[in-house]
């Protein structure tokens, strides 16, 4: 284990448990978050999270890189990853607009 | 460029809380808009700040798919009917499942990887999450879209089939961690496709509410694992967010069907149910059927309504139908209101999104737990497609097999009338004793039809 944290550390330059504490901390603010969500917008919240989830765009950038100027594999991969991304995060936004604006418009 | 990579932390972190306020707007309908608002700016955020940090990106070809994957995303959400968003969620699930998994594979091929074995580790847990929740969306928008039939997978094979290729995925993953073999990876990522599908295969279509919150659940998870490898918070949070979120949504679910989640999973819910359910037959039981003009007539002269509408309200496409039902009946001076079981729709707050889009007031609609203990003081009950939820077994009957599951008790009210197309059974299989009950009326027929001869009978009646 010693082992494993090490080389991730020098990898990435950030401790391990650095990391770690961030996710244990996000699951937290999550759960607390999430509970106060209305069960009425249940449905605009799976909406809203897959938009969210798919900040996953982030890492599909990341290796739609060129190598030395040329196109490789991994390039096309990753443009693929933005492509599929980018239809939740624009579709995901915009049909969760549109079904809080059925809630409001009786306001 | 590279003086801007030192801020792109910062804006991860902005986004990140931009994030954690999204979901905390969808407290209350008047803060939810704005909620989605910061989703869109910290999206936006985290966007251009990766362009700042990536090597050498391929600019053109980034803008071109998400210029590409923005028209077909804005169109769909769009054009889609409110009906089928379950299926859409599900579809938009296997989006994020596909994207994990071709990122990873792209990582694994990168020359420039550094491929420490904690690295390993992540990026096979990250790429299996993501396979196994594209098959499974897949699966689970067939269900929902009546493209596959919604019957669940039968025989002995099943969860001999599902362990081995559990068992074999692990082990060429584990394969990959050890040797850093690039053809174990892909094998593994293999199996993990083809192990969603049997795993959701085996699942009925009336538990896809519970499967697709399972999947909301998976596709954060996945999305933090890749939050992982590239050790980015932003990733990590956001990932942690949703995966809590999708939790909780399956345990509500769970919760209100008074099932487990393993129970979901593993055990077949229609076996059971119909073999507890045999006993009943033999006995023929006695129900009074009335006309939409007797119902109407009642409600009219009633001084308070509630309506229980179920997936068959939707399905007959007689949501402005009840609404209008609804606005005639206050004009009366009738005090009308819905209650809404957690499992009323096919997936979380379905029957909410679907009231709301025919101008149902929000203040009107119920949660289960608010109108319960109203129903004793009301005078009409009106229950339009739906079934199980409003099933007094599962209060009373010890031997039922949805003994347990919390319900609308809709048989306290002084008067129950019962839209519906036929005396056969809901979902579960299920008679129920509700629509036996000498105050009960039963009113057969197309419920949009139904209802709008109401509205006839409430207007003519009133003048």
């Amino acid at each position: 284990m010693n082992e494993l944290t090490q080389s991730v550390e020098q990898a990435v330059g950030v401790p391990f448990v650095a990391v770690f504490t961030i996710f244990v901390l996000a699951i937290y603010v999550g759960y607390y978050v999430v509970w106060s969500v209305t069960p009425a917008l249940h449905t605009p919240l799976m909406a809203v999270t897959n938009a969210v989830s798919s900040i996953i765009v982030v890492g599909a950038m990341l290796q739609t890189i060129t190598f030395n100027g040329e196109i490789t594999l991994t390039t096309i991969l990753g443009a693929i990853a933005v492509f599929l991304a980018s239809i939740n995060i624009f579709g995901g936004f915009a049909v969760t607009d549109r079904m809080l604006d059925m809630f409001k418009k009786k306001k | 460029m590279q003086n801007f990579a030192q801020y792109a932390d910062w804006a991860y972190l902005v986004g990140a809380i931009l994030f954690i306020l999204t979901l905390r707007g969808l407290s209350s309908p008047t803060t939810a808009v704005a909620g989605n608002r910061y989703g869109m700016f910290g999206m936006a955020l985290a966007v251009v700040a990766t362009f700042f940090v990536a090597p050498n990106p391929a600019m053109l070809l980034i803008v071109v798919a998400m210029v590409l994957g923005a028209i077909i995303g804005l169109y769909r959400a769009r054009t889609v009917p409110m009906t089928q968003m379950p299926e859409t969620v599900a579809m938009m699930h296997s989006l994020v499942g596909m994207s994990a998994v071709l990122i990873a594979v792209a990582a694994v091929l990168n020359p420039d990887t550094n491929f420490s074995t904690v690295f390993r580790f992540e990026l096979f847990i990250g790429c299996f999450v993501g396979a196994i929740t594209f098959t499974a969306s897949v699966i689970a928008w067939g269900k929902l879209s009546a493209k596959l039939a919604a019957k669940p997978l039968k025989g002995i094979w099943v969860k001999p089939t599902q362990a081995i290729l559990f068992f074999a995925m692990l082990g060429f993953g584990a394969h990959y961690f050890i040797a850093d073999s690039l053809q174990s990876f892909l094998i593994m990522t293999a199996i993990a496709l083809v192990f969603g599908y049997f795993w959701i295969a085996p699942i009925g279509g009336g538990d896809m509410p519970v499967v697709v919150s399972l999947l909301n659940s998976l596709s954060g998870w996945a999305a933090a694992g890749i939050g992982f490898t590239l050790s980015n918070s932003m990733l990590i949070i956001a990932g942690s967010l949703v995966g809590s979120s999708g939790a909780i949504l399956s345990y509500i679910m769970c919760k209100a069907m008074n099932r487990s989640l393993l129970n979901v999973l593993f055990g077949g819910f229609g076996a059971s149910a119909s073999a507890a359910g045999g006993g009943d037959d033999g006995v023929e039981k006695n129900y009074k059927s009335g006309s939409a003009e007797d119902a109407a007539f009642m409600m009219a002269n009633a001084d308070s309504v509630v309506i229980v509408p179920g997936y068959g309200l939707a399905q007959a496409r007689a949501q402005n139908a009840v609404k209008e039902l609804a606005t005639v009946l206050k004009e009366q001076g009738v005090t009308v209101r819905y209650a809404i079981h957690p499992v009323a729709g096919r997936m979380p707050g379905h029957m909410n999104v679907l009231l709301a889009e025919a101008d149902v007031p929000y203040e009107d609609v119920c949660e289960m737990e608010e109108i319960n203990s109203d129903f004793a003081s009301t005078d009409v009950v009106l229950v339009i497609g739906a079934n199980d939820v409003v099933n007094p077994a599962a209060k009373d009957d010890p031997t039922s097999p949805i003994y347990g599951m919390p319900i609308l008790e809709a048989n306290r009210a002084r008067t129950i009338m019962v839209i519906k197309r036929s005396m056969s059974p809901g979902y579960a299989g299920l008679d129920n004793d509700l629509f036996y009950m000498d105050k009960t009326m039963m009113i057969f027929g197309d419920a949009k039809k139904v209802l709008e001869e109401m509205v006839k009978g409430v207007t003519g009646g009133g003048h």
